[in-house]
């Protein structure tokens, strides 16, 4: 198998399965699919769900049951960073669906979609709670609020500074 | 300025770390429970409170501690539900985020009372960095000795867990919760059994909001009979209410439940007005869940009283004309919004969490969105308004869990109260794509027969 957490991440994943009892290690399901989301590249292809299931001693279909069950495992490639912008109603009266109509020109890409380069991805999600702060979208571990559209402008210029920081 | 007992410390600096939560007079609660009380007397000043579930259901929590099931040598839990996922609740990641430390106090309180050894926080996936919060904050109180082994020498062990769920509004259902906390897909269970008694891994388990659980401690402090003396009725002590919609300032506010809705909307000291100076048409009091009521009935209630901000008053009237505390989300909708959009991001935020195991649910909420983006796009027909109420009167109850409710609940209000709106979009397909139908009458004075 190709897929595999590197020693962090296995130490990692070690403490996340102590938090249950002896023959209870499924219920660090879902904390570790999200590490592995995490740790290969903000997805989780059936390898490393299959991964998953072999480290917790589960079925590969238990694995995939809960991994299309939940609205933040993505099952497809996305790009490097996900705008993940809040849509119901109290963001929409606080003017998200203009803030997601400037994203889309921004970034020249529809909900559900990748910039060419690899960067961004859009996705349309249900309240994050942050409703008072609205409008709003989670960017990684982090949530971006209070937006405008040079708050917007600013954002995607950030991430793309760093991506070239990176390279 | 109302009574806090919840929020009173969070503008400490620092308050987050467990030095300056210690040097603010934090943990003394749990040295009494744990040191000076037995387990039925800390339960009995719960009781006593007359503290009553804040996660929505407002079920009293010292009752639902009594009902645990104790078979020998079965192990038992307290989960803390950290899922908040309603639309207009943000409060439990406000506590969360600025005072970790109140809410391990209260679970350290709540899990000596229950005899939880092992204590798990479900919260949302979304939630990852408050998740980080609370893990510094268990290493913190770890190594002061409030977590662990033999807690302040009584024999007495018990260690927090932190459980990151992954984006499902039903796994703040307890049984969801339960299940997802297992490892599974977040599918509601049957009740009976109940949680007490067979919950998390078959074993006696009970699920507490996160507000809950902290507000245990003042409870403690201060003993639950003067805890019972703070608002009204059967709306003791302080609630929680996150604000949020077309008002100056939104954000989390204690409150001790006397005030009124006016005062809250209005006051400089709470939500400070609708923005923009316009006027307030609509306001959903306690989370996307409970019926949605038009400006004249928010404010007053049918018999023409003021309405306030407790259990008792805001659900005065039922259904008909009245609404409910909920969750304490709390979203204001000024004089531009539509009604027919805004119930339409309800019913696609429902049909998107339905988790599908009941067919009314699952197929009722889908239908649900299909009409209303239909009559918002100016396609409606005049047969749809019936058709939207009669599905969601076939949905409510007769699902496993109360998500079909919730579901239903908005939409039925949303026509109970705003028909001539909807009528109106169908009337004016193309009108509507353009303009608004505006505050209308909604604001105006109600008639109350002499
Ligand atoms: C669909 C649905 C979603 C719920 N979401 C939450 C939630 O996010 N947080 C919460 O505390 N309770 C939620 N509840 C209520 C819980 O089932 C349960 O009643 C509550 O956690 C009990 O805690 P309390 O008595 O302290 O309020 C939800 C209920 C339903 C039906
Ligand atoms: S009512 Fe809806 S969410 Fe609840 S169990 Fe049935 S299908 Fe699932
Ligand atoms: S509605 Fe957008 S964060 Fe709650």
């Amino acid at each position: 198998m190709s897929l595999q957490f590197n020693n962090e991440q296995m130490t990692e994943f070690k403490r996340l399965v102590a938090h249950y009892p002896e023959g209870k290690q499924k219920s660090a399901l879902l904390p570790a699919l999200n590490l592995a989301q995490d740790s290969f590249g903000g997805w989780l292809p059936t390898e490393a769900m299959d991964y998953v299931a072999s480290l917790l001693k589960i079925e590969p279909i238990e694995v995939y049951e809960v991994a299309t069950f939940y609205s933040m495992y993505n099952l497809k490639p996305v790009g490097k960073f996900v705008f993940e912008v809040c849509q119901t109603g109290p963001c929409m009266i606080s003017g998200s669906d203009n803030i997601i109509a400037y994203i889309q020109k921004q970034l020249d890409i529809k909900p559900g979609e990748t910039t060419k380069d690899g960067i961004f991805t859009l996705k349309l999600v249900e309240c994050l709670g942050a409703c008072g702060y609205a409008p709003m979208m989670q960017v990684g571990k982090i949530y971006r609020e209070h937006l405008t559209k040079e708050k917007v402008d600013a954002i995607i210029e950030e991430y793309r500074m760093q991506v070239v920081a990176l390279n | 300025m109302g009574v806090k007992l919840l929020l009173e410390k969070a503008n400490v600096p620092g308050i987050r770390t467990y030095d300056v939560y210690r040097r603010e007079g934090g943990y003394t609660a749990a040295e009494k429970a744990l040191k000076e009380m037995s387990i039925e007397a800390i339960v009995e000043e719960v009781k006593k409170s007359g503290l009553r579930g804040r996660g929505g259901a407002g079920f009293p929590a010292g009752m639902k501690w009594s009902f645990i099931a104790k078979p020998e040598g079965v192990p038992r839990h307290l989960v803390c539900n950290a899922d908040e996922s309603e639309p207009g609740t943000f409060k439990d990641r406000y506590l969360m985020e600025f005072l970790p430390h109140l809410l391990l106090e209260g679970l350290l309180i709540s899990s000596f009372a229950l005899g939880s050894n092992d204590t798990y926080i479900y919260i949302r996936g979304e939630y990852a960095w408050v998740a980080d919060i609370l893990e510094d904050a268990i290493v913190e109180a770890t190594k002061n000795g409030w977590l662990g082994k033999n807690i302040l020498g009584t024999g007495f062990d018990c260690m927090v867990h932190v459980h990151r769920g992954a984006g499902a509004y039903i796994c703040g259902e307890e049984t969801a919760l339960i299940e997802s906390l297992e490892g599974k897909r977040g599918n509601p269970r049957i009740k009976p059994p109940f949680p007490a008694i067979q919950g998390l891994w078959m074993r006696p388990t009970v699920v507490n909001n996160v507000e809950t659980l902290a507000a245990v401690v003042p409870i403690i402090k201060m003993g639950g009979v003067e805890y019972a003396k703070i608002g009204v009725g059967r709306s003791t002590g302080t609630k929680l209410i996150s604000a949020c919609g077309n008002i100056n300032k939104p954000g989390v506010y204690e409150i001790d439940m006397t005030i009124s809705v006016e005062d809250f909307i209005y006051s400089d000291e709470y939500c400070g007005g609708i923005a923009g100076g316009k006027k307030l048409k609509a306001c959903i009091p306690g989370g996307s869940s409970v019926p949605i009521l038009p400006a004249n009935l928010l404010l007053k209630t049918a018999k023409g009283e003021t309405r306030y901000m407790n259990y008792e008053s805001l659900s005065d009237g039922g259904f008909a004309t009245g609404s409910m505390m909920g969750s304490g989300g709390f979203i204001v909708l000024d004089e531009d919004q539509c009604i027919v959009k805004n119930t339409l991001t309800l019913a696609r935020f429902y049909r998107h969490e339905s988790c599908g195991q009941c067919s009314p649910c699952r197929e009722g909420t889908g239908w649900m969105e299909k009409i209303l983006q239909k009559i918002e796009l100016g396609k409606g027909e005049s047969s749809d308004i019936d058709l939207l109420w009669d599905i969601q009167r076939k949905i409510e109850g007769n699902t496993i869990c109360p998500l079909g409710d919730a579901a239903a609940w908005p939409v039925a209000a949303a026509i109970r109260h705003f028909r001539d709106e909807f009528e109106w979009h169908i009337q004016n397909r193309e009108l509507s794509q353009t303009s608004n139908f505006g505050l209308q009458h909604y604001a105006d004075p109600i008639h109350v027969p002499a």
